[in-house]
Formats: C-alpha cells, sequence, structure tokens
C-alpha cells in the first residue's frame, strides 16, 4: 500500500491546515463554545481531604436553593470504570472513598454557574480522615490504610524484565556508570480546560429518555464511548459522542477525564442538557500528567564506546488510580530498546499508588524520563572514556532492519542522518569545548512510535478505519474517526485523500471524529493517527479510485491501470499530444471554471464546440475531468464508496514475554538534538540559546506542520528541563494555575531549528511515520548535558530550577547548599520543594507552623506507622 | 443581584444587554452576544486568550467588567476579518504555522494587531516582548514569529495577502 516514490502534487508541499481559517478567524467551535436550548450548568464538588472515608453526603440543602435542578452522586452511577481494561479502579463520583484532593465527590446542576457554585458550600460531607501516602517509595512500604484494597503496598503493578544476559554485559564492560535520576512531575496543561456537553433525546417510542449525545474535548471519542455505555449502562450504539476542536491534549484528553463521565449522569439526573467545564485549578487536578519518576540507572560501556548493558530501575508516582499506569511504566523499560544496539537490558518498574491526582499519558508517553537519565549517563561515560559524545552514540547505531533484545522491530532508521545533521548545522566539532565559560553544547537522541502495535483493548480489529464517499458533484467526503487535536489529522487525512485520487485539496472534505458518522479510530494519542489513519485514508482511496479507472478507462478505452489521476484530471500514460503527462502535471493546465462544474451527463451541450468535444467525435477520449470520471464510475458502479483499514502487521506486535504488548510499533521516528545553553553561576540560571533538532518523520507530508510539531516537542521539552513542575505539599498542588506552573513565555523561549530528516518508511502512508513525540525526550538531556558542558555539573533532577543548579554548583565547590527557606518557617519540612516526603496527612510528621489551619483541628483519629 | 441594561459598541456594532454588574466582559461576549471566538483558558488572567481590543489597546476581557467598557470600541477576534477576507496576519498564522489547535490564537491575533498599530515594523524582540502576555502550549511560538514577518511584510508591499 506504501507509496514510497514519485513526485506528488500535494504530499510534501507546505499547506496551510484545512482548519487554519476557522482558528485564525475565531469562527471555529470548541466544545465550550457550544450551547443547546435548556442547557444548566454543571459544577462540581472536589474532594479537600487526600484520603478520606466519605460517612455521609447530604445534599438536601443544596437541592432546596432556587435555581438548583439537581444534585448528582456517587450512587446515581456506581459502575466503576477506567481507561485500561486492567484498571477499572474510577467511579465517576467517589463511592466509599476519596483518594486526592480534587477527587470528585458530588455535581450540582443549576441554572447558572454562580448559583451551582453557592450550591456546592451547601453540600455537607462528612468524612473519615485516612493517613495518606504521597512518596511513592513509602506508600511501597504501607500495610495498612491502602489506596485501594486490592492493591498490596499500593503497587499498582510491578514488572521485571531481563533481555539477553545483562550480569554478563557488565562483566563484560570496561567502564561502568551508576546515579540515580528524578524526574519531576510535569502536566499538559493544554489552552483549552476539559469541557463536556451532555444532552439526552426524548425517545419518540417510550417517552423516556433516550439517546445521549455528548460533545467533549476528547482525543478518543470511541474510549469515551465506550466508558459512558459502561458507566450508564446504557448500549454504546445510543450514545453519540462528537469531537469538536480540540484545544490542545497533549495527552490529557487521551483518556476519559471524570467530567465527561459526570455531565451525562448530571444531563441524566437533570433531564436536561448539562455543561461543564473545568477551572484552570481543576485541570491541574484532572491532571493524568508525566509522573515523578526516581531511575536508578547501571550503564556499561567497552573502551571503544560501545555499550554492553544497561540497567534500570523505574518507579513512577502514579497517584491514586490506575489510568494508563500500567502502559506508562512499560513503555519506560520498553523503549529503552530500538534507539541504540544495547545486547543486554535489565528494568525492573514500579508503578506505585499516592494520594495524589492520577497521572497518565503526557507526549512522549513513559519514554521521556528514562531518556533523560540514559542520555545523561551516556555523556557522562563518553567523557570517562574520552570519546566525542555525539562520536559515542555513532557508535551504538542498530543495523536494520532488525528486531532488538526486546522484541522491537526495526525498519527505517534515520537515527544516523538525524546525528550527522544536528552535529553539521550546530557547528559541533568546531564549537563544542571552546565556548566561553558558561556556555556549552550538549547532544542528546531520543525516538519514539508511531502507534502502538497492539491496541489497549485487545483485539484483532483494525485500529483506524476511513471511508470515502464520491457523488456526482465530484465532491470527495473522507470519513475519519481520527481526532484532530491540532496536530494536523484532518490536513494529513485530506492530503492523503487528494494526492491518492489526483484531486486538489479543496475537493476533499474530512468529516471526522464523530461515533454516530464516522467508523471507529482508537484515537489521537500515541502518535499513531499518520501512520495507522493515514494508511487508512490511502487504502479507502485506493479502492474508490480503482472503481473510478475502471469506468474512466472504459471510456478512454484504455486499461484503467494505465490511467493517471492527477490535477483534478484523469488521462492515459500513454497519451501523447498536447495532454501529454508533463503538460498535465503542471498545474497551469487546471480545469477552468466550465470544465470544473460541469456534469458528464450534460457535457455535450456545456462544451459542445470545445476540444473534449472535437476529441470525443473523433473516437475515445485521451483524459477526462474528475467530475466527468466520478460521473462515469457512478454510471457504471451504481454508487461510488471506498473503505480502507489498518492493523498492524503480526511481525510488528512484538516478543511473548509478560509487558511485551507495550513498546512494539510498526515504525519508530527517530531524533536528535543539539542545545546551546548558557548558566549564570551567580543564580544558578540557565538560558537556552538555541536547539537544532533533526527528527526522522519518515516523510514530512506536510513540512510546515512537521517542522510546527518538532519545534513544539522541543518547547515543551524545554519546559520541562527548565522551569514546569508540579509542586506538592502534604497532597496540596501548591501550583494549579498557568501564573505559578511555569510554562515557558515567548521572552523565555529558545530558537528552534528544525531539521527534518527522511528515512521513507516502507509501510508507512508514502513512507511517513510519527513526528509530534519523539523529539520532546532528547531536549532534556541535550540540556542537562550542555550544562555540564558549561559549567561542569551533572544534574539529576529536573526541572533545572535556578535553586537546583545553584546546589550543585556549590556542592562542586564544597560549599554548604543555600537553604532559601532558612529562617522562613521554623517548623518547614527541610527542603522547600518536597513532595510530602514521609509526612502523614493531619497532625502525624512534624509540627506545623503556628498558622497552618490543620493544627486548629483536632488531629484525626487513626492511622499507621 | 439586580441586571442593567448597558449599551455595548463590539466590532462596530452597538448592542443593549442586560448584565449583572459583576459580569466580565468574557462571559457577556461569549454567552450574551454569542461571540465564542474570545476564549477562556484560565481564572487568573494569565494566559491571554480572552485578549481583545478596548478602544485599540489590547486588554484581557476576563479581567474587565463589561459594565465598565461602555463607550469604548470593543474588537474581537471576529471583527479582524476585512471585508469578507482573511486579514494578513490571519492567512499568515494559517501559512505559517502560527496555530496549530488554535485555541490561544485568537488572544494571540489581537495582541499582534494592537502591537502592529503601535510599531508597525517591530524587531524580533519586540515582538517577543509583546507576546508574552499570552501562552502557546503547542508551537514553542517559532512559528508564530515568522507568520508576524511575513505579515509586515505583506502589509507593507500593501498586499491584503500574505501568499
Amino acid at each position: 500500500m506504501t507509496r514510497v516514490n514519485g513526485n506528488f502534487s500535494i504530499i510534501g508541499k507546505p499547506t496551510a491546515m484545512v482548519d487554519a481559517a476557522e482558528k485564525t478567524t475565531g469562527a471555529g467551535k470548541y466544545t465550550d463554545d457550544f450551547s443547546v436550548p435548556g442547557m444548566l450548568v454543571g459544577k462540581i464538588l472536589h474532594s479537600p481531604y487526600p484520603h478520606a472515608r466519605i460517612k455521609r453526603i447530604d445534599t438536601s440543602r443544596a437541592e432546596k436553593l432556587e435555581g438548583v435542578v439537581a444534585v448528582a452522586i456517587g450512587e446515581d452511577a456506581p459502575n466503576p470504570y477506567g481507561i485500561l481494561p486492567v484498571g477499572h479502579d474510577e467511579h465517576a463520583l467517589a463511592l466509599d472513598k476519596v483518594r486526592y484532593v480534587g477527587d470528585n465527590v458530588a455535581c450540582v446542576v443549576a441554572v447558572s454557574e454562580a448559583i451551582a457554585e453557592k450550591a456546592l458550600e451547601l453540600i455537607d460531607v462528612e468524612y473519615e480522615v485516612l493517613p495518606a501516602y504521597f512518596d511513592p517509595e513509602e506508600s511501597m512500604k504501607a500495610e495498612t490504610d491502602l489506596i485501594h484494597e486490592n492493591k498490596p503496598h499500593n503497587l499498582e503493578k510491578d514488572y521485571h524484565h531481563a533481555f539477553g544476559d545483562p550480569e554478563k554485559g557488565f562483566a563484560e564492560a570496561d567502564h561502568i556508570a551508576e546515579a540515580r535520576f528524578v524526574s519531576n512531575e510535569v502536566t499538559h496543561a493544554a489552552m483549552e480546560p476539559h469541557s463536556t456537553l451532555a444532552s439526552f433525546e426524548l425517545d419518540p417510542h417510550t417517552g423516556e429518555l433516550g439517546r445521549l449525545t455528548v460533545w467533549s474535548s476528547t482525543q478518543v471519542p470511541y474510549y469515551l464511548q465506550h466508558k459512558l455505555s459502561l458507566v450508564l449502562e446504557m448500549p454504546m450504539q445510543q450514545i453519540r459522542v462528537i469531537k469538536p476542536l480540540v484545544g490542545g491534549g497533549f495527552g490529557g484528553k487521551s483518556e476519559v477525564i471524570p467530567l465527561e463521565i459526570i455531565a451525562a449522569i448530571a444531563a441524566r439526573t437533570a433531564k436536561a442538557p448539562v455543561k461543564i467545564t473545568y477551572t484552570r485549578e481543576e485541570v491541574f487536578w484532572a491532571h493524568r500528567g508525566r509522573p515523578r519518576t526516581i531511575i536508578d540507572l547501571k550503564t556499561g560501556v567497552t573502551n571503544d564506546g560501545r555499550i554492553t548493558a544497561v540497567k534500570a530501575r523505574v518507579v513512577q508516582d502514579g497517584g491514586a488510580y490506575c489510568s494508563y499506569g500500567v502502559v506508562t511504566i512499560l513503555y519506560s523499560g520498553a523503549l529503552l530498546g530500538a534507539l541504540y544496539d544495547i545486547p543486554n537490558i535489565q528494568y525492573d518498574g514500579y508503578r506505585v499508588l499516592t494520594n495524589k491526582p492520577a497521572c497518565g499519558a503526557m507526549r512522549g508517553h513513559g519514554t521521556v524520563n528514562v531518556r533523560f537519565a540514559f542520555e545523561s549517563q551516556l555523556d557522562e561515560l563518553a567523557a570517562k572514556i574520552g570519546i566525542d559524545s555525539a562520536e559515542l552514540r555513532q557508535r551504538n547505531l542498530l543495523q536494520p532492519p532488525c528486531i532488538t533484545v526486546n522484541g522491537l522491530r526495526v525498519q527505517s532508521y534515520g537515527l544516523p542522518e538525524c546525528i550527522e545533521k544536528t552535529v553539521e548545522r550546530s557547528g559541533w566539532k568546531q564549537r563544542k569545548g571552546k565556548l566561553p565559560k558558561g556556555r556549552g553544547l550538549g547532544i542528546a537522541c531520543s525516538h519514539y512510535v508511531s502507534g502502538a502495535a497492539n491496541s489497549i483493548i485487545r483485539s484483532d480489529m483494525p485500529h483506524s478505519t476511513v471511508n470515502i464517499k464520491i457523488d456526482r458533484d465530484g465532491g470527495v467526503v473522507v470519513y475519519t474517526g481520527a481526532s484532530e487535536i491540532g496536530q494536523g489529522s484532518d490536513t494529513m487525512t485530506a492530503q492523503i485523500a487528494a494526492e491518492t485520487l489526483g484531486c486538489s485539496l479543496s475537493r476533499v472534505r474530512v468529516i471526522a471524529a464523530d461515533t454516530d458518522l464516522t467508523p471507529i479510530d482508537i484515537g489521537s494519542y500515541s502518535s499513531r493517527v499518520t501512520f495507522m489513519a493515514g494508511n487508512a485514508t490511502l487504502r479507502a482511496a485506493d479502492e474508490v479510485k480503482k472503481r473510478i479507472a475502471a469506468a474512466a478507462g472504459k471510456k478512454m478505452g484504455c486499461a484503467a491501470e494505465d490511467l493517471i489521476f492527477r490535477n483534478d484530471r484523469v488521462f492515459s500514460k500513454n497519451s501523447t499530444g498536447s495532454l501529454s503527462a508533463d503538460a498535465l502535471a503542471d498545474k497551469s493546465v487546471r480545469p477552468t471554471q466550465a470544465e470544473a462544474s460541469v456534469s458528464g451527463r450534460v457535457e455535450g451541450q456545456i462544451l459542445r464546440g470545445s476540444l473534449q468535444q472535437k476529441r470525443k467525435e473523433e473516437g475515445p477520449k485521451e483524459s477526462m475531468t474528475f467530475e466527468e470520471a466520478v460521473v462515469a464510475a457512478i454510471d457504471f458502479h451504481g454508487a461510488l464508496t471506498g473503505t480502507g483499514s489498518y492493523a498492524p502487521p503480526q511481525d510488528a506486535r512484538g516478543g511473548k514475554h509478560k509487558g511485551a504488548g507495550v513498546g512494539p510499533s510498526p515504525a519508530y521516528s527517530y531524533s536528535a538534538q543539539v542545545a546551546e545553553v548558557s548558566v549564570d553561576e551567580d543564580t544558578g540560571e540557565v538560558t537556552v540559546h538555541k536547539v537544532w533538532a533533526a527528527h526522522d518523520c519518515g516523510r514530512a507530508l506536510n513540512p510546515v506542520s512537521v517542522e510546527g510539531q518538532i519545534i513544539g516537542s522541543v518547547w515543551m521539552g524545554m519546559g520541562q528541563a527548565l522551569t514546569e513542575e508540579m509542586v506538592w505539599k502534604d497532597g496540596m498542588l501548591m501550583n494549579p494555575g498557568l501564573l505559578e506552573y511555569r510554562s515557558p513565555s515567548s521572552v523565555e523561549s529558545p530558537a528552534v531549528e528544525p531539521i527534518i530528516v527522511e528515512s521513507v518508511d516502507p509501510e508507512g502512508p508514502f513512507g511517513a511515520k510519527e513526528c509530534s513525540e519523539g523529539s520532546l525526550a532528547a531536549t532534556i538531556p541535550a540540556i542537562a548535558n550542555a550544562i555540564y558542558d558549561a559549567v561542569g555539573v551533572r544534574l539529576h533532577e529536573c526541572p533545572f530550577t535556578p535553586e537546583r543548579v545553584l546546589a550543585a554548583l556549590r556542592a562542586k565547590k564544597n560549599a554548604k547548599a543555600l537553604n532559601l527557606t532558612e529562617g522562613v518557617d521554623p517548623t518547614a519540612p527541610v527542603s522547600f520543594r518536597e513532595h510530602g516526603g514521609a509526612l502523614w496527612f493531619k497532625g502525624k510528621g512534624p509540627e506545623r507552623h503556628a498558622m497552618d489551619p490543620a493544627r486548629r483541628e483536632a488531629p484525626a483519629a487513626g492511622g499507621a506507622d | 443581584m439586580n441586571k442593567e441594561l448597558i449599551e455595548l459598541r463590539v466590532n462596530g456594532r452597538t448592542h443593549e444587554v442586560a448584565v449583572e454588574p459583576s459580569a466580565l466582559l468574557l462571559d457577556v461576549l461569549r454567552q450574551e452576544l454569542g461571540l465564542t471566538g474570545s476564549k477562556r483558558g484560565c481564572d487568573d488572567s494569565s494566559c491571554g486568550a480572552c485578549t481583545v481590543l478596548v478602544d485599540g489597546v489590547a486588554m484581557m476581557s476576563c479581567a474587565l467588567l463589561a459594565a465598565s467598557c461602555e463607550g469604548q470600541e470593543i474588537t474581537t477576534i471576529e471583527g479582524v476579518s476585512e471585508h469578507g477576507s482573511l486579514a494578513a496576519i490571519q492567512k499568515a498564522y494559517g501559512d505559517w504555522g502560527g496555530a496549530q489547535c488554535g485555541y490561544c490564537t485568537p488572544g494571540f491575533i489581537m495582541t499582534v494587531k494592537s502591537l502592529l498599530a503601535e510599531n508597525p515594523d517591530p524587531s524580533e524582540a519586540e515582538v517577543r516582548d509583546a507576546l508574552s502576555s499570552n501562552l502557546c502550549r503547542c508551537t514553542g511560538y517559532n512559528q508564530m514569529y515568522e507568520a508576524i514577518r511575513s505579515a509586515v511584510d505583506a502589509e507593507r508591499k500593501g498586499i491584503a495577502f500574505a501568499k
């Protein structure tokens, strides 16, 4: 199915997104922009405690407030759900227990937001506060007051993998580096807060509530439909999920977020349409971001720079629910492979539950934090054995096509070219180590999947299906379940359809992500859309093209295989004269307005005297307009539709070990980056001046989009490297706002030079593969390595805040670390940015500050060690 | 709270709306006037997605009381398209990848409009400085600079379209 060669008319040309004007004029509608007649507002009551049993909820006072229509609580929809089949541990509204500050307790439906907010204060909830766990390593020791009763030691899942012979590998190494790396928690902070509008229809036959329509800011309408069906006990076909424009996802909308289910429950309880839109603070609580990760990493290399073995122990602070956690912890291990040739890998991964909002999938799912550790350690080893760090990476390349030691199939592999290009463009060889003091260069590489080869709901069904309808108006309508979330999904679909059918982009309309209209697609996550939905589009377009060609060939008196579709015309490749292939390839001979709008059935009248008419009289045509060919095909076949689907090939689905399902992908993207930074040794402030980022995306279907994705990934990686961090204290998020959660602004953002590398994958659509996530993981270690080059300190904890950089600089000089909280609050914990540590909630642990509200209440009874 | 009738001038038209004295301009634009192009992205005036022009000055409409805007000329993103075609800056944002998910885009375009009205040929440093009032999570801002540069060039050449 793959097109690997050929000159294209649409593929590879920088193209404005098909929905660009909607976005730049404000005309495009996101979920919160919708309203329907009679719509009410929903507001959620959240738990103030990180871990507590709900003893009693009394909603009567709230219900009596004028303007309140209904109050929903957990018992209104008690079925558990979760994004993974193995992780059905969530309830839309808490049944018996709350497990983090922000957990969902009740939902008020009212005529206005102000009344709903007032009503929240009138709900009486009696809690029995339980001891809470905030630090994963402490939480793993828990014996009592477990977060989920069926998870001993608060351990969601652990995996222990050994590939090759790690012991032997380390024995063969000449140098071994070993260290602990910590990567703190970050979140997506997509600009659009989550929003859901749910509305029931009345069934004309029963007179009762019937079909449910949900508009939601989701990356995966189909999963939402599935979970709604589970919780509401409605058949899936009675639920229609529509995804309007989505204001960014980055993984945060790739699973079912509580409000999506709560809105539907609330609409059912209130018997009226309900919209819930999160405040920004609620978005932070909903979270599902990248977990705080502790990585104990050991790497062995020989004197000539060959990696002999890697051993990683990874502990992830997963928060209160499973979410995508089992997948995240598996990705962290699996993607140690498929970047370099590593013969021996040992991996021990622990996904731990704590009383904080659940972590889930975030851009570069599972691989980012481990990649930071690995690429930092590789740099350390390069310095140890005296090999240039770019060169060290080049000595450990894979030799594709191959299957890695942990069962990942690698075909296209643009990493060598990525390294070469970044080294060249950044002036690495001339400048590395020669910059003025305080300024440095660092290099790092990364990779990512082009979609998971195994879906989370195991089946052999297609991952993507696309339908195409072409009618006598000559319009091409593509129906796809793939979700446009700003990454260019709809544009990619239109481009592939138009290129295959040889028609202009404006002829193609994409209808996407509406479960009533579009075939199932498992959504926009793990960078799967271009590869999988793209291949399905290609197949659907090919099918419909074959049908057009069969009819057109008959009219033109030539074999269907000899027809070329291009520039809104169909012509024979054997044709000669003025309408030769070369001439038609030229945009200047596009059909005129009259030709383009004419229907084949009336062509004789309208085109009388025209060149075509003359030729028709002389015999079979040498070419037809797209419309003529379409009309001929409808005449011939009766209707004109095509369907294509995609399921990853069996040999790309990975090994047989436990957990082997996560990591395999039909293709991997590759990235190499050089970062240039300067470090202010007095303040510890790090400035990134420029990042050169080469990314192997197989083929750039739309270069302007590919560059945008590379820059965006690098930028988000830089945010995690320098400023972004969710700061916790006793299970309370200290920075739940965009002012405090420091997303870099334009003045703090470096120039990023994206470099597109095209390895042309044998299975990707036109050779394309992933381009939206893979670059992120390389940025953090590239910056860390550049900091080392600049000032000679190796940072083991990100983000590299001035505080941490300064501490490392002072430690290097054997100076005492500056305690920035010294003298501020004598009862404060030892470090300012602490994550709860061994503290217990309410009255346990160190004594609190006199002004701390927790001290004004009597300490809760019960407890644990 | 009792509502009061106010007159708002938005995109060259006058609207009579009944609003509570505490109503924010953003909510009135979105809910009363159906102008949903201005977005809410935060609760504390930190993201800039709701930026509109008030008498030509870029302001965050989530931090303005609607009633206080009476008698002032408000321009929202819906008022930017000129004579039924995209303004140069809108076209350029599309062509150069300045918008990905598009949620922050209206706010950015209003901020750029205000910048260019004051300084028709800004340096990149001036552009960065001006844009720092708004947040974007998709683009890393780089392609926005190219879009703005291209729109400035297009305007200078007197071409309505950037391409």
